[in-house]
């Protein structure tokens, strides 16, 4: 049964390629992003093939590991929403490993292998975590993507240690909080296979056990998913780590987060059913009201832009969850459908700042004014995923939104559908505001901005981007440690230290090592390498919007849980 | 009263554990005992996950022909195994949040919450 076996390779892959990958570095250098990208494409075509078998059959595809029997040994499971999440994952995990080839930062490049090697396992963990049928296996698989997370992230900027190990104790907590709700349900049904734990558990979901595994285990997934108000770990985390991470993490790390949530709430309890004695579905469904619109209107306030969409990342997974607790058809499948979409957008954004970082060193929107001449087609692609972001018809975004405010409709909750319009109105706030900078704004002036800055430079990335004024960079001479041999050749073309003691006199002075990113692409075209996954994503965008009625049809139809 | 205590002692300890693991995480100031906190807990879960292992008057798990086969005289091995897992697990986030707060304090040369948050300011 090859296809059986597919689950288990999307697994294996990266995993090996994770192990092989140092290795790989020893032996030479170069191979070490292209293995990288095998792995991960083995594990994309893997992963369409058992997805395409799943949709096409409309059953599910089962594994069992070692040939023991489901209640007793582990299963792998791949249903429609397995199948989605496994092909999200898998087609974001290569496309944003192809960006990282150009689009790294150069600090991180000569320890790259370690870089794709952690960057696998992220992967690996999120592969398992979709693709097991089982509550311990589910736990390791959360922790082994959450320490991978956290090791990604702790490589970034200045603060990133900092933000990775605030990251690393919250999300401990919640993986612990999961834990030791799965010991209540192990406790009361002494079973860890998802299915036979349901049945087992339809007996007994009123006993307080239940109740108080179900709260730990939501608000466990709460945590991973950065549900507000356990938000706390992200802004940090996202605004500080290297651009390659937060375009993956972004895109699906905290998504599975809202998966696991489903699978507490409609695989393992029946929350139809549950609901009557522990107001869960209550307390998500407000808490995800507050989450978009809290969520939109911190990101107004930022001036950072991976900050301002960070705190949009928390507003979109408030639409995921609150679709989930409108505990209808359209909601589940609106919810389901924005996983996939906002994923594409949250990706195409974050390639896009990082293209953007590599060519001009900062990501001040306040300083952006002019970047549609000098990057015209990233930021026509930030422009579709920007106007995804708020919901306009032709772009994936329009449709989840659609069926959310469907769903609000049919439970008749009008102050949902009040939210899910306003905070429209909020994205596009705060996007057409990047946006009006970006085309519009004509007061580029670098002179100007340079003395006003300077000023203001409370911040060290504000100093160094004044110094590089619009995109001329720093002089090399302030990164140490880099050998020129490492750098493609039409960085070589870098203006070196003719003009910068001038200049250097401008910045706060700082040593080196605290310097934020500067550009490591400033001169030439972009690498195709890192244009062509923002191009993907951005039409992927208006693919996935023209094919939504496809996917809900084919695929999301059967994500519905029975009985809504 | 006293027999609910003395009954339930071990989960009366798991859930003192749990809560000092909790407090110390999310109450301390200071990196590493917040770290601390976290293994509390950690330690305090995996207590509760061995608490349901063992059964009134059953023997190891390790099939003995004088035992018999009924299920009931042997402990519950699945727990231990599960634990084993997490233990490993546990060891592996401790060792990544070490080597954080190396770095934490290679930058700021503190491990105090408060100063670091003023000096990313």
């Amino acid at each position: 049964m090859t296809s059986s076996n597919s689950l288990a390779w999307i697994i294996v892959i990266p995993f090996f390629a994770a192990a092989l990958l140092p290795m790989i570095h020893r032996l030479n250098r170069r191979l070490v992003h292209p293995v990288a990208l095998l792995g991960s494409g083995a594990a994309l075509l893997f992963s369409l093939y058992a997805a395409s078998i799943v949709v096409l059959t409309e059953a599910p595809v089962n594994h069992t590991l070692g040939g023991w029997p489901p209640p007793w040994g582990i299963e792998l499971r791949l249903d429609h929403l397995s199948a989605v999440m496994v092909v999200l994952i898998a087609a974001l995990s290569f496309l944003v490993l192809l960006f990282g080839h150009g689009g790294m930062e150069r600090r991180l490049e000569s320890r790259s292998h370690f870089f794709y090697a952690m960057y696998m396992m992220f992967s690996v963990g999120l592969f398992g975590m979709v693709l097991t049928h089982d509550l311990f296996n589910l736990y390791v698989f959360l922790e082994v993507s959450s320490l991978a997370g956290y090791s990604l992230i702790a490589v970034g900027e200045r603060g990133s240690p900092f933000a990775a190990f605030r990251y690393l104790i919250l999300g401990t907590l919640g993986a612990m909080l999961f834990l030791l709700g799965l010991g209540y349900l192990y406790a009361l049904t002494g079973s860890l296979n998802y299915v036979d734990v349901a049945e087992r558990l339809s007996s007994v979901n009123e006993s307080r056990a239940a109740l108080v595994a179900l709260a730990l285990m939501l608000t466990g997934f709460g945590i991973k998913a950065a549900l507000f108000p356990l938000h706390a770990w992200l802004p940090d985390s996202y605004a500080y780590s290297p651009n390659v991470t937060v375009a993956f993490m972004a895109a699906v790390g905290t998504k599975v987060g809202a998966y696991g949530i489903f699978r507490v709430l409609f695989t393992i309890y029946e929350i139809g059913e549950v609901r009557v004695h522990l107001p869960v579905i209550e307390i998500m469904g407000w808490l995800s009201a507050i989450a978009i619109l809290a969520g939109s209107i911190l990101a107004m306030a930022q001036s950072d832009l991976k900050r301002m969409l960070a705190y949009s990342s928390v507003s979109q997974i408030g639409y995921v969850l609150l679709g989930f607790s409108l505990l209808n058809a359209s909601g589940v499948i609106g919810g389901v459908l924005h996983i996939v979409n906002h994923a594409f957008m949250k990706c195409c954004l974050f390639l896009v700042v990082g293209a953007m970082m590599a060519k001009v060193g900062h990501r001040d929107i306040r300083r952006l004014s002019g970047m549609g001449r000098k990057m015209p087609g990233v930021m026509a692609a930030f422009s579709i995923a920007a106007i995804s972001m708020v919901g306009l018809p032709p772009t994936a975004g329009f449709f989840s939104k659609w069926y959310l405010i469907l769903g609000a409709l049919e439970a008749s909750n009008f102050v949902f559908v009040g939210v899910i319009l306003v905070s429209s109105l909020l994205n596009a706030a705060y996007f057409f505001r990047v946006l009006e900078r970006v085309y519009l704004s004509r007061d580029a002036e670098p002179r100007v901005e340079v003395e006003a800055d300077v000023e203001a430079a409370a911040s060290t990335e504000a100093a160094v981007a004044a110094v590089g004024g619009g995109s001329m960079p720093i002089s090399r001479t302030q990164t140490p440690s880099e050998p020129r041999a490492e750098q493609p050749p039409h960085a070589g073309a870098v203006p070196d230290s003719a003009s910068s003691p001038k200049k250097r006199s401008t910045t706060v002075p700082r040593p080196s090592e605290e310097l934020p990113e500067q550009p490591w692409l400033p001169t030439g075209r972009l690498p195709a390498s890192v244009v062509a996954p923002i191009g993907i994503t951005a039409v992927s965008l208006l693919i996935l919007g023209l094919g939504s009625a496809w996917l809900v049809e084919n695929v999301l139809r059967f994500i519905v849980p029975g009985g809504l | 009263m006293i027999q609910d205590i003395l009954g339930w002692y071990n989960y009366w300890l798991i859930s003192i554990l749990i809560l000092v693991g909790i407090y110390g995480m999310m109450a301390k100031r200071n990196l590493l005992k917040k770290l601390m906190g976290m293994n509390i807990l950690q330690v305090a879960i995996i207590l509760f996950f061995l608490t349901l292992s063992p059964k009134k008057g059953a023997t190891m798990p390790v099939y003995d022909a004088t035992v018999g086969t009924a299920a009931a005289d042997y402990a519950n091995p699945l727990p231990q195994a599960l634990m084993l897992t997490a233990i490993v697990v546990g060891v592996a986030t401790t060792g990544l949040a070490l080597a954080l707060l190396v770095r934490v304090h290679r930058t700021f040369g503190t491990l105090e919450e408060d100063k670091i948050m003023e000096e990313l300011r």
